[in-house]
């Protein structure tokens, strides 16, 4: 018990493989044996981050639950893992999502076993990302992950639908989707990979605490790196690595313009897929802007402010636009994440450059908060088109409307998770948008006003998602024969009803989460 | 005295070698066993060796002197550092895997085991050789059955045509390193051709300077460096696949090794000063060598000049002559083998079945050969550097290597990542996933369960190293250190 509780992060990073290991060995013929175990394999994860949450003592300042092991001595690198309220709640995030993900892909057949074991080794690379307090560990997390993701586009992704690429050549949407999606993703790592091994060679450690301040204390003017015969001083250096690290960050939200691999993932994934990569994969670009952006690079991110949140509005405003023009439901869904991960973005850019006041503080804990709140609306919001897609095969929004006489308790519950998306006052989104709008306002005014407007576009471009689903005219096609369409079952309300009480617990009382972010932010960022 | 470990692994294929011959033709499945008893054999003693050695201590161990032709300086002078022991155990490995692999060959199997099994010998001689001439006698022992394994057993249309390219290229490299050699020999004026003496003879910087080049392309040939490396891919493809295994997994290492062990721990001011040079070679290697093969059509093509690709970061860990390089280099040289073992066998057990390399024409193989596409899939990963994989434990300090010297290099080698990561995602696709065509319905036998065992125990290794980098690098490292002695402690 001694060992289990001063081993909790461990146990709960590496619970998921443990799981998959079991998943590989049931036969398989047995769908239900390989759903039930993983299923209920991915709760105990979740009950241990509760267990965590508890124990956790959010006034105390720097990481708690550390575990320190030797793992690459000859580059020291080690196996070092800590939580403190940032990644705490990034933690629960993944851990509750993942059950839910697993519930909804009890419709999975098609070699269900390679499918959720795949899930399991994806939960394990999004904990390692939040977990690591080692630079390299985080680095080796962030690029595992993509592989199980790739998979599973790739080879459960939608079957229809092809795309054209030069020259006429046609192939598999799917296939076109996740390879750029890991191809992207990939290249955009490039820039970090290099800045990492940069950080390795000057100060012969990963360890992050160490490289926050050996960082810091380079003299500024001092030559670093010779180019052609000139020498690069520490401040373009770090300009440089300044910028490798955003843009590899910066795909991963992503901030337009960087974000056109999201809409093709998003919508070709299954729909557990892109519950995740929506729900919890986008939040690790944004958790490397709070993680290593900020605290490696203060000045840098001060001075470079004002373009983040120009690139962050553009995200916000063209996110908008897109999702409104979109007639496939899944795409304008998958906009509408560029569209809120544009509010965490241009929080960060107000903290950044108001680095230490009351409003950084603000702006810091609305964009957190918005990270969880968009992994739950987002998440719920693919479910629910994954749903429809189910018993319809379709996602035009074209071939739908009226649905809402057929189908009352699921027009009722997509109704209540797109205000949560809209930000309905009540519900958690609003919190969230509010308090970031409020700590960038006195910062950066123009940016925030012009992103009021997006603001108004995420409520037009929601509304009309709902009316071409569940009002209007009946499309009658629906309505009888073999094509009449059925009310979303019990395992489909069980999947909501978790995100559907937080959306409104944390709309209602959202201090008991922020009471948590709040002191992280206080103390990461002081 | 102690056991002789390293003869004993050095000669055991050589004497099952002899011992195969004995047996009548028709015996096939005598053969086969024998040649996998001497192979496991092999095996556990490199094991044994791998284990045993102390890494505390470091440098040369299990030492073997026997004088041979005192006249000329020469000895049987065996014993392994840190950077040959883990080569030793890739070359059981690859021994055990290729003889399982090879286990329907019906083509007068007896022949194809006993000069494979000389292949064997003078691949673990060059490794374990601490005498300069014992390491050439090795070199040309494990080159030239190479040429009748493929003349005999390999792809039918190319088969004379890459035999005869690989053998000239390699012969005329070794005899360049030669001269390099018997000049070390005369100057030296210590009359011998040890290399633990040779060592610590201080050539002038002029010497050096002057022979480092020679000696070291000459090895490195067989290394695949550019602009030498065509005949590699051309002798991949040809060769049978337990040959290609060999080929890939264990002879270009050979050369790099050599190449190391001669080149730069002997002539350690000649290596500063062409190290420049030796890096930009390896750049074309690393970028060159992934862009062509993203262009390949032929399954094993793509394999082929993939190792030309990863071979190239070998050099570059090399070229470095820093901690971070060379370590990084060790440990490539195993993974790669590793890793290149498995995609060869992998093709081979694909085309046993298809008939066919040719990419566009494959499709769906997952289906009757799951272990094999996992195979691919794991070896892909590390082929692309992915983390948690051997190759990433190998890449990520040989990078930190290149910053320490020169760091535009690094960003123009990382390059070749994205590069190999979309050309081994889209092989496998195309190989493993989508429609199977209709013609191979029904004709895709599984592999049986030495196949199995085959892959297993080199995805084992890959993921093993990956996750615990801890059993193969601090070998390395203890190897490494005494380079950097020799190069003067930079």
């Amino acid at each position: 018990m001694e060992f289990l509780s001063s081993h909790l992060l461990t146990l709960i990073l590496f619970f998921p493989v443990l799981s998959a290991v079991i998943v590989f060995c049931l036969p398989k013929e047995s769908l239900k044996a390989i759903r039930w175990t993983a299923f209920s394999a991915s709760l105990v994860p979740f009950i241990l981050t509760i267990i965590l949450w508890l124990q956790f003592k959010s006034g105390q300042p720097g990481f708690q639950f550390e575990n320190q092991y030797t793992w690459y001595a000859a580059l020291h690198s080690t196996y070092h893992v800590g939580v403190d309220g940032l990644s705490l709640t990034m933690v629960l995030l993944t851990t509750l999502l993942t059950p839910l993900a697993l519930l909804a892909s009890f419709n999975i057949a098609d070699r269900a076993k390679a499918y959720f074991m795949l899930f399991l080794f994806l939960e394990t690379g999004m904990l390692g990302v939040f977990m690591s307090l080692d630079l390299l560990l985080f680095f080796v997390f962030w690029e595992i992950g993509l592989v199980p993701m790739y998979f599973l586009i790739n080879q459960w992704g939608s079957e229809k639908g092809e795309r054209t690429i030069w020259k006429g050549i046609k192939v598999q949407s799917r296939n076109y989707a996740s390879l750029k999606f890991i191809i992207y993703t990939m290249a955009g790592s490039l820039g970090l990979l290099l800045a990492i091994q940069l950080l390795g060679v000057l100060f012969n450690t990963y360890d992050l605490q160490s490289l926050y301040a050996n960082w810091k204390a380079l003299e500024p003017s001092s030559g670093l790196l010779h180019f052609f015969g000139r020498v690069l001083t520490v401040s373009t250096v770090k300009t440089i690595a300044f910028w490798a690290f955003v843009i590899s960050f910066a795909i991963k939200v992503p901030i337009w313009p960087f974000h056109t691999w999201l809409p093709d993932a998003h919508t070709e994934a299954p729909t557990a897929g892109s519950m995740i990569l929506a729900g919890v994969l986008l939040k690790l670009g944004a958790y490397g802007f709070l993680r290593l952006v900020l605290p490696l690079y203060p000045m840098e991110s001060a001075k470079f402010a004002g373009w983040l949140a120009f690139l962050a509005v553009m995200a916000i405003v063209f996110g908008a636009f897109a999702a409104f023009g979109q007639k496939d439901f899944k795409r304008l869904v998958a906009y509408s994440s560029v569209n809120h991960m544009g509010f965490v973005v241009l929080g960060i850019a107000a903290a950044a450059k108001a680095a230490g006041t009351l409003n950084a503080t603000i702006s810091l804990n609305g964009a957190v908060l918005q990270m969880f709140n968009h992994g739950l609306s987002a998440a719920g919001m693919f479910f629910l088109v994954g749903v429809l897609y189910e018993r319809t095969h379709t996602r035009n929004l074209d071939d739908f409307g009226g649905l809402f006489p057929l189908v009352p308790i699921y027009g009722g519950i997509l109704i209540f998770t797109s205000m949560a998306s809209l930000g309905l006052p009540g519900l958690n989104g609003f919190v969230s948008e509010f308090l970031i709008v409020r700590g960038s306002w006195p910062v950066l005014t123009v940016s925030t006003a012009l992103a009021m407007l997006g603001l108004l576009f995420t409520g037009a471009y929601i509304l009309k998602g709902i009316k071409s689903v569940l009002h209007g005219p009946m499309n009658e096609h629906w309505s009888k024969g073999v094509h009449k369409l059925t009310e979303i079952n019990l395992r489909e309300i069980i999947v909501m009803a978790p995100l559907m009480i937080l959306i409104l617990v944390i709309g209602i009382f959202p201090a008991w989460m922020l009471d948590v972010i709040n002191k992280a932010m206080m103390m990461i960022y002081k | 005295m102690q056991f002789p470990f390293l003869s004993v692994i050095v000669f055991i294929p050589m004497v099952s070698a002899l011992v195969l011959l004995l047996f009548k033709p028709e015996q096939k499945k005598a053969i086969r066993i024998t040649a996998l008893t001497a192979a496991l054999l092999a095996l556990a003693l490199s094991i044994w060796v791998y284990f045993a050695y102390d890494k505390a201590a470091a440098g040369y161990q299990f030492i073997e002197k026997y004088t041979w032709m005192p006249l000329m300086g020469i000895s049987l002078h065996f014993g392994v550092d840190g950077l040959s022991v883990p080569l030793v155990l890739l070359t059981g490995i690859v021994m055990v895997t290729g003889v399982m692999i090879s286990w329907g060959i019906e083509d007068r199997p007896r022949e194809f085991f006993a000069f494979l099994f000389l292949l064997a010998s003078g691949v673990f001689g060059v490794f374990v050789s601490l005498d300069l001439f014992m390491l050439f006698f090795f070199y040309e022992i494990a080159v030239f059955p190479m040429f009748l394994l493929i003349v005999i057993w390999g792809w039918i249309k190319t088969r004379e045509y890459a035999a005869m390219k690989l053998t000239l290229y390699l012969f005329i490299g070794s005899v360049i390193s030669l001269i390099g050699a018997l000049v070390m020999f005369w100057t030296s004026g210590a009359h011998t051709f040890d290399m633990l003496i040779l060592e610590t003879v201080k050539f002038s910087p002029v010497f050096q300077k002057i022979w480092f080049l020679p000696v070291f392309l000459g090895f490195a040939i067989l290394g695949g460096i550019f602009p030498f490396h065509n005949w590699s891919p051309d002798g991949h493809v040809a060769a049978p696949t337990a040959v290609s295994m060999f080929h890939a997994g264990v002879l270009m290492k050979l050369g790099a090794f050599a190449a190391l062990r001669v080149g730069i721990m002997l002539l350690p001011e000649g290596a500063k000063f062409w190290s420049p040079l030796i890096m930009g070679l390896a750049l074309v290697n690393i970028v060159y060598g992934a862009f062509i093969a993203s262009v390949q059509t032929d399954f094993k093509y793509v394999i082929g000049f993939s190792s030309v690709s990863h071979m190239g970061l070998v050099m570059m860990g090399f070229a470095t002559l820093k901690p971070e390089g060379l370590i990084g280099a060790g440990v490539q040289m195993f993974s790669h083998g590793v890793m290149t073992a498995l995609f060869f066998a992998a093709v081979g057990m694909v085309y046993d079945r298809a008939h066919t390399r040719d990419i566009p024409k494959l499709g769906g193989m997952i289906k009757p050969l799951p272990m094999v596409a996992i195979g691919v899939i794991i070896g892909s990963l590390v082929s692309m550097g992915m983390p948690g994989f051997s190759g990433f434990v190998a890449e990520f300090p040989i990078f930190m290597g290149i910053w320490k010297t020169q760091w535009m290099v690094a960003v123009l080698a990382a390059i070749s990542i994205v590069v190999t990561a979309s050309y081994v995602l889209l092989v496998v696709r195309r190989v493993f996933f989508g429609k199977m065509p209709a013609e191979f319905e029904g004709h895709i036998s599984p592999i049986n369960v030495l196949d199995k065992i085959s892959l297993i125990l080199l995805m084992g290794l890959m993921v093993g190293i990956g996750v615990f980098p801890a059993l193969m690098v601090p070998w390395v490292q203890s190897g490494v250190q005494h380079v950097l002695t020799l190069l003067g402690g930079v």
